[in-house]
């Protein structure tokens, strides 16, 4: 008895007969975080959309079921289509396929859907032929349809100025927008631990200076100054090319908040009396800080460099839509949205604003994501 | 100043209080079933360890216990100057009579004085709101109430501090500052909750004196809360021991230093290092530590510490508080 | 305090600097000069320019000349007011700039206006009441304020107006003011037109300075002079209002700072959306078109607007932070 009730008040190794208890005596600080992030439900939500998001740029071909960049203007500004369920009491979807008429006014050729005939739907059935992550030739779709061309008689999603299919454009968008923010952050990640390291760790004259760019580059409003740089770039680039551009350009002044963050853990990481232990056993600057410091703080690491997607992902689709970012036939969320600046257009058809749903539902699942991870990660916060 | 007027009841009675701060991890029960008196015109000293609820009496005497807790269940008897008798656990704890009492009746100093004070306002702001709060003056007469607030706790100069901000004053001062907000208004107790903690010791010997000294000046009552023997033996009459929310024992400041009852009164007198202790020697210590809040042992709070526990009785039935003659009190199944 | 008011100043004027530089950069960026774009437009226009002439001009505007060189040239006549001559429009570039960078200051004031006005007691509120209904509440409208990007935001305000009110809700005056020298009547047009845009613009902000101040207050609430208040007998609410609010309140001003940029830079873009008479859509036409010397100075005026008001802001927190005041803190 004695030895149950004799536990320290300071470390949460509470030896009771609570086998939860237990479990936290001898948890890890990973295992901890983990625990502590699984009952933020809404973190959990925000992940869990986010990982259904990037499946969708993995397998974009699978998603989609045309070629996102077939088009015939015939074709444009159709509303979305309805997938029919039920085919007389049994389950069997199907859809109207669509047959070109003259429209009697303008005698211009226009397509209308013909309610006589039915074209079965298939999930995971086959459909155009591609290359599944470069190289391994496929042809199985997400959904496809029978005895029919899909790229004549899908259109979930309505169709753009272009007669394109928003549905395979939007996959493909996906992709792009996701992955775009992905390799931004790593830059700024890179730039923003390792001046914020040097400027926390070290201190003095190289601290100040950074700190003052920091400081400069934070009060410049940024998308004026993105959009200068951005249509500085010579227009015959590649579609590659520019990827990587608009890339680097956004991480060279999003990699201040993260310097910050590091900045500051440095700070008051130095401060700390292992720090101190360390340095008097007499291990080099090197080994404290990559074992000593750095293990403190990656868990915050991860959330500001979470949290930080979002406004990536935002600032590129915001230049892609003033048409300053990435370019036709680039296919991005914020490409996909310029149809949506003339808003008599938009009014006429409404689908067009889908891929803004995209953006912010990925902006949200980022920031809860981003939100459990950092409230894990340091219950005073 | 008005004379206090006494009576023949204590002029504070806790009866039995329980404060629980309900969380999810768990219950704690920070103050478990106190009781005790404060005599008018005298000097209460509770001791006890870090963590015994004593922070926690005073805050639910003064009824600013902060959410999650709640005072769940006892009497906080206050005489009043009239006296009648108030429970201060039944009124409402925003309500006018408790705010009135509260800084009017009672007054109340802290134990950080970097904190206590809002970094953003003057002493001045402060003292006279506090001053205009419970008394009905204008803007000058309690300027001129404060100055000489500042005044009677040893401020120089407290024309030139009043505008002052905390950051300006030394720690010292600035629990003075604190003494003058608490007693502007005269209260007929103080409650000091650890005040010289955060203090130097020639600083602390000042304030010490200085409460000593007001006292006697005005007559009113001191709740004395500190973990620090050697204050309760400079500044006490009567002793109260708390160890796990609840009192182990209660006593004049005499007996309880020349005679301790308890176990752990005993050890806490004894881990004390001693100008007459033989050198070279171990200093006692009380084995083991405070348990967990969410993990309270069975039977009486302190018997896995205790080196007079008796198995079979501490360990299963919780001793309660019983007189043991002489005005002593003692919570202790080798009493009962 | 007055090596604070120093130290901003200095930090201002470095700001500005670098605003000036990476502005001309830009202005250089494209590949050719303004005499290769000039050669341009003439031979679109018909006439040619001989390369004795394109020489001659680059002379005498002092083209040929080493990067540095020009760039102390144009801080010159910047600093006298002269800006260049936008191209596509061949008029003076602070002609056609003319209202609209002063409008913009407008619609950002009264976005930042709106934010302060909402973010303020919502935080507080919350703070007070952490984890209880309303709090929940508004920290989901919060997050779907931060997750809408302010041009999606007008985009569907635009929309809702357009297709259930058969009303465009863009522009920032009434077609009969659009024209119209300044007058009473013109500025009340102006306030009724505010609302909308300032609401777009300010959402997003309003959600990052809700949470701020949440965090912020709650931090005050648990130090112990709030409990110190508390004991002198003040009521619940003054002791809230009068303390950790008015300790809390000065982080929260001190985001103006990072405020203004960011409501600028949306305001760029949500003007285009909502077609307000800011600098926005000119900036917009001017990078297309490669006006640089418009574009450059479009960028270069707004950083400085936006670092005056960050200034601005540092004095006003000076005023109101006895601590900076008094040179304690280590401000």
């Amino acid at each position: 008895m004695a030895d149950n009730a004799a536990a320290s008040v300071a470390s949460p190794a509470l030896d009771v007969a609570v086998a939860a208890e237990d479990r936290i005596a001898v948890a890890t600080q990973w295992q901890l975080i983990w625990w502590r992030f699984r009952k933020h439900k809404l973190a959990v939500g925000g992940t869990v959309v986010l990982i259904a998001f990037y499946v969708v740029a993995l397998f974009a071909d699978f998603f989609a079921y045309v070629d996102p960049t077939e088009s015939e203007a015939q074709r444009s500004l159709m509303a979305p289509q309805d997938i029919h369920w039920f085919d007389e009491g049994a389950f069997r979807p199907y859809v109207h396929p669509l047959k070109g008429t003259r429209d009697p006014k303008t005698f211009k050729r226009v397509y209308v859907p013909d309610t006589t005939a039915k074209v079965p739907v298939k999930f995971f059935g086959h459909g155009d032929p591609y290359l599944f992550l470069g190289f391994i030739p496929a042809d199985r779709h997400l959904i496809a349809v029978e005895g029919a061309k899909a790229s004549e008689t899908l259109f979930l999603l309505g169709t753009d100025t272009h007669g394109r299919d928003l549905w395979s454009r939007l996959m493909y968008a996906t992709r792009t927008s996701m992955t775009i923010g992905l390799v931004s952050v790593a830059l700024s990640l890179v730039l923003g631990v390792i001046l914020g390291g040097v400027s926390g760790y070290f201190g003095g004259t190289v601290d100040t200076v950074i700190q003052r760019v920091i400081e400069i580059l934070r009060s410049i409003p940024t998308i004026p100054l993105w959009m200068g740089l951005a249509a500085a770039l010579p227009s015959d680039w590649s579609v590659v090319q520019m990827y990587f551009a608009i890339t680097i350009i956004i991480s060279l002044i999003g990699w201040t908040e993260l310097a910050r963050v590091v900045r500051g853990r440095f700070i008051s990481l130095k401060q700390e009396d292992f720090v101190m232990a360390a340095e008097l056993v007499g291990c080099s600057k090197a080994r404290i800080i990559f074992r000593h410091m750095v293990p403190s703080f990656v868990s915050h690491i991860i959330a500001a460099t979470t949290l930080a997607i979002p406004a990536i992902i935002i600032s590129e689709t915001s230049l892609s839509f003033l048409g300053l970012g990435l370019r036709p036939p680039a296919i991005s969320w914020g490409v996909l949205l310029q149809d949506a600046q003339n808003i008599q257009a938009l009014v006429i058809s409404p689908w067009l604003l889908y891929p803004a749903v995209a953006v912010i539902i990925a902006v949200l699942a980022f920031n809860f994501m981003g939100d459990g991870i950092r409230d894990a990660a340091d219950p005073y916060l | 100043m008005r004379p206090i007027p006494t009576f023949d009841k204590p002029l504070l009675s806790v009866r039995n209080l329980r404060t629980s701060f309900f969380q999810d991890e768990g219950t704690t029960k920070a103050v478990d079933g106190a009781s005790f008196d404060v005599e008018p015109r005298k000097t209460l000293a509770i001791v006890g360890e870090s963590g015994c609820g004593k922070s926690v009496t005073a805050q639910s005497i003064l009824r600013i216990v902060d959410r999650p807790g709640r005072i769940v269940d006892g009497e906080i008897i206050l005489t009043r100057a009239d006296g009648s008798q108030t429970d201060l656990v039944k009124l409402d704890a925003n309500g006018a009579e408790m705010r009135s009492i509260r800084g009017g009746e009672i007054g109340l100093v802290f134990q950080e004085p970097m904190t206590s004070f809002s970094p953003v306002h003057t002493i001045g702001a402060q003292l006279v709101e506090a001053i205009r709060l419970h008394n009905d003056v204008s803007k000058q007469e309690a300027r001129r109430l404060g100055i000489e607030a500042l005044r009677s706790v040893g401020i120089p100069k407290p024309e030139r501090r009043i505008d002052e901000y905390s950051f300006e004053l030394s720690g010292g001062l600035r629990q003075r500052a604190m003494i003058a907000v608490a007693l502007s208004c005269d209260p007929r107790l103080l409650i000091a909750d650890e005040p010289t903690t955060a203090l130097d010791v020639t600083t602390q010997a000042q304030i010490l004196d200085l409460l000593r000294t007001l006292q006697r000046e005005r007559g009113m009552a001191i709740m004395l809360i500190t973990h620090n023997l050697g204050v309760v033996a400079e500044m006490a009459d009567d002793v109260v021991v708390m160890y796990l929310g609840r009192v182990v024992e209660q006593g004049s400041v005499d007996a309880i230093f020349h005679d301790p009852k308890h176990p752990y009164t005993k050890a806490l007198l004894q881990s004390i290092p001693s100008i007459e202790s033989v050198p070279k020697q171990k200093l006692p210590t009380i084995s083991g530590s405070i348990p967990h809040p969410f993990n309270r042992p069975r039977g009486c709070p302190f018997h896995p510490r205790c080196v007079s526990a008796m198995p079979g009785r501490c360990d299963t039935a919780d001793p309660t508080l019983c007189e043991i003659g002489d005005g002593r009190k003692a919570s202790c199944f080798l009493y009962s | 305090m007055v090596a604070y008011i120093v130290r901003r100043l200095v930090l201002a004027v470095m700001t500005v600097w670098a605003i000036s530089v990476l502005s001309f950069l830009i202005i250089h960026l494209p590949p050719g000069d303004y005499v290769t774009s000039y050669i341009a437009s003439m031979s679109a226009s018909g006439s040619a320019v001989s390369a004795d002439e394109a020489q001659a001009l680059r002379e005498q505007l002092g083209l040929d000349k080493p990067i540095h060189v020009q760039y102390a040239k144009w801080m010159g006549l910047i600093l006298q007011g002269n800006f260049g001559m936008a191209m596509e429009w061949g008029r003076p570039v602070a002609d056609v700039i003319g209202d609209r960078l002063m409008l913009t200051m407008v619609i950002s004031v009264a976005a930042i206006v709106f934010t302060w006005g909402l973010a303020l007691p919502i935080g507080i509120y919350s703070a007070v009441k952490p984890y209880s209904i309303a709090d929940y509440a508004f920290t989901l409208i919060g997050f779907i304020g931060l997750a809408i990007p302010g041009f999606l935001l007008a985009l569907v305000v635009m929309y809702i107006g357009f297709a259930y009110f058969g009303a465009n809700v863009g522009g920032l005056f009434s077609p009969d003011f659009a024209e119209a020298p300044w007058s009473p009547a013109k500025l009340w047009d102006l306030t009724k037109h505010l609302p909308i845009p300032a609401i777009v613009l300010g959402v997003a902000g309003t959600a990052q300075l809700i949470r701020i101040m949440r965090s912020n207050l709650l931090d005050e609430l648990r130090k112990p002079y709030v409990m110190t208040a508390r004991a002198r007998g003040l009521s619940e609410y003054r002791t809230i209002m009068r303390y950790p609010v008015r300790v809390a309140l000065n982080p929260f001003i001190s985001t103006i700072g990072y405020l203004l940029p960011y409501v600028v830079s949306g305001s760029i873009i949500v003007s285009l959306v909502l077609s307000l008479p800011t600098v926005g859509p000119l900036l917009l036409k001017a990078l297309i078109a490669q006006d640089m010397f418009l574009a450059g100075t479009i960028i270069l005026l707004l950083g400085v607007m936006t670092v005056i008001g960050t200034f601005l802001s540092d004095l006003l927190l000076m005023w109101v932070d006895p601590r900076i005041r008094l040179g304690r803190d280590g401000r």
